[in-house]
């Protein structure tokens, strides 16, 4: 019994030490780091997107619209989140991002108070490292928005969120978790529109679940990417930002070094096409039709008729 | 700085100790939505498992539709519920009780079924009646097996009521996903640490209630049975017995 437990004991112990040695070993700087591996001589331009269906749409115009010019694109679509893809550009294994600019901004800059188009532009500028850089950014937008029902927002006379402040019914604000501790969250509805509002986390970015809860009136405040075309299938109303609380985030591609002025010139062309309309409706072909990036990307290039 | 110190200063932080989604009211749901929904989970799976191990019926339907519970996704699940029903608690109560429910089932047919057939014999030719046979030789001569389920299943709920903070505010997944959705390393990792550490302890209960209830008289033979004892056959009350019958 006794060296039964003392064995059970040492066993533990093994273990123990063993996760903290596996856990220190990876625990040095960022642990989703997963190290870079790109041929840095190669001359292939390495096109890559976030794991968001829209930045993939745009990632695939502008591998097209490379190809069409004679370059030869790598595609590396559906990477994640920005702490992993960052280090990879930075790194010289990714050549071509689309991104967006008020994000980004903020992901450099944790507390910026640049939240115009054009402010945002330059404080990225300013802020992206060595070896990084943008190109023009385009006009068409994806960035966090504050939604309501249709019916909430006649009911209420709701169309800006200075509005909400006017509203007598407690108003939960549902939204990924890390919407809590944004500056845009919150404590901002608070400070600077005098809105208070209690948090319910939904962690499908604005997704079906955020749809259903907000429509069955369990938050009635949702955050949703301006450019979802769920807004208006839904019938949803985007209230109006009359004080900046959000940052203006324009679609911005980031590129390395690798990148020329000719393909520079390219990927300006399609970035000054692009349209807000246009990036709401590309991503309701891909939502609501099912229609494929290549497709989709394809169709927009013609119908634009770029190379 | 190290990440792994920087967890458990965060855990250590009495900050993170009071006011609202501190560690102990996250810990508390956490522990209430487990126990909820292992009494959910046990009220369906431990009477039929019951019902199976002590008549042998039902035994390969019981298997496989444990099994195939067992690959359905509980985050799909979850979503599907959340789809239907909304967010809230309700839709992952109902995912982790479909997770909960296998291991449960599963415990509680092997555990009627381990009890040795000659035993079982013996109580009907005194008389028993079958509930008798149930409630006072079947239950506990299985009790160390079905607790043994119960365990099992109360691990993976412990671990997979994280998904709780997925489309409600209640749980220690409320520090994972925050976390990770913040790049909040410390915060993340704390958080996984108390789902593990909780499991753990609970485990540990759950280890040493499985060892109380070995009945005495079993627990004196079995160093000498050990391994040669024949599994219960399938066969239905009031049919001839063969002896050993494996099937």
């Amino acid at each position: 019994m006794i060296t039964a437990g003392r064995g059970r004991l040492v066993a533990l112990a093994a273990v123990a030490v063993g996760a903290t040695v596996a856990l220190a070993g990876c625990s040095s700087g960022d642990p989703l780091d997963s190290g870079s591996g790109g041929d840095e001589s190669s001359p292939t331009i390495v096109v890559g997107s976030q794991d968001y269906y829209s930045n993939a749409i745009i990632a695939e115009i502008y591998a097209q619209a490379l190809e069409a010019n004679d370059i030869t694109v790598d595609r590396q679509f559906r990477i994640g989140q920005r702490e992993v893809y960052i280090p990879e550009i930075e790194g010289g294994s990714i050549d071509v991002f689309p991104e967006y600019t008020g994000n980004l901004l903020q992901y450099y800059v944790a507390d910026t108070t640049a939240t115009t188009s054009d402010d945002v532009y330059a404080a990225l500028q300013d802020a992206l490292p060595e070896g990084l850089r943008v190109l023009d950014q385009s006009p068409a937008t994806d960035q966090d928005s504050y939604n309501v029902t249709r019916e909430f927002s006649e009911a209420n006379g709701v169309t800006s969120i200075a509005d909400l402040a006017g509203v007598s019914t407690p108003l939960t604000l549902g939204g990924n978790s890390e919407l809590e501790t944004r500056p845009y969250g919150p404590a901002g509805l608070k400070s600077v529109y005098g809105v208070d509002v209690a948090f319910t986390p939904i962690e499908d970015s604005g997704g079906p679940l955020t749809l259903k809860a907000l429509v069955d009136d369990q938050v009635q405040l949702v955050n949703i990417y301006s450019a979802d075309p769920n807004i208006e299938a839904n019938d949803l109303v985007t209230l109006a930002d009359p004080e900046g609380l959000f940052l203006a985030s324009n679609v911005v591609p980031v590129v390395s070094d690798k990148v020329t002025d000719e393909i520079a010139d390219i990927i300006d062309t399609v970035s000054a096409a692009l349209t807000p309309e246009d990036l709401v409706r590309l991503n309701g072909l891909s939502v609501n039709e099912q229609q494929s990036e290549d497709q989709i990307a394809s169709d927009w290039l013609a119908e634009k008729s770029l190379f | 700085m190290n990440l792994f110190l920087d967890a458990f200063a965060w855990i250590f932080d009495p900050v993170n100790w009071s006011g609202a989604g501190s560690i102990p009211q996250r810990l508390w749901e956490h522990i209430w939505i487990s126990a909820v929904v292992l009494l959910i989970a046990s009220a369906i799976a431990l009477p039929a498992g019951a019902v199976i191990g002590h008549t042998g019926r039902g035994r390969e339907s019981a298997v496989r539709v444990s099994g195939g519970l067992r690959a359905l996704p509980t985050l799909g699940v979850l979503t599907l519920f959340g789809l239907w029903i909304g967010i809230g608690l309700a839709a992952p109560i109902i995912a982790l009780v479909i997770l909960a429910i296998p291991p449960l089932l599963a415990g509680a047919y092997a555990g009627f079924e381990s009890v040795d057939r000659r035993t079982i014999d013996a109580a009907r030719a005194m008389g028993m009646r079958e509930s008798q046979i149930v409630g006072r030789v079947e239950l506990p001569l299985g009790l160390p097996i079905i607790v043994g389920g119960i365990r099992s299943a109360t691990l993976q709920i412990i671990a997979t009521a994280t998904l709780a903070a997925y489309i409600a505010d209640d749980g220690l997944g409320r520090f994972i996903f925050a976390g990770l959705k913040t790049r909040d390393y410390a915060e993340m990792l704390g958080g996984s640490i108390l789902v593990i550490v909780l499991a753990l302890v609970v485990d540990g209960c759950f280890a040493i209630t499985q060892r109380l209830v070995v009945p005495a008289g079993v627990r004196a033979t079995r160093a000498r049975e050990l391994g040669s004892r024949p599994s219960r056959p399938r066969v239905a009350v009031g049919q001839p017995i063969t002896e050993g019958n494996r099937e």
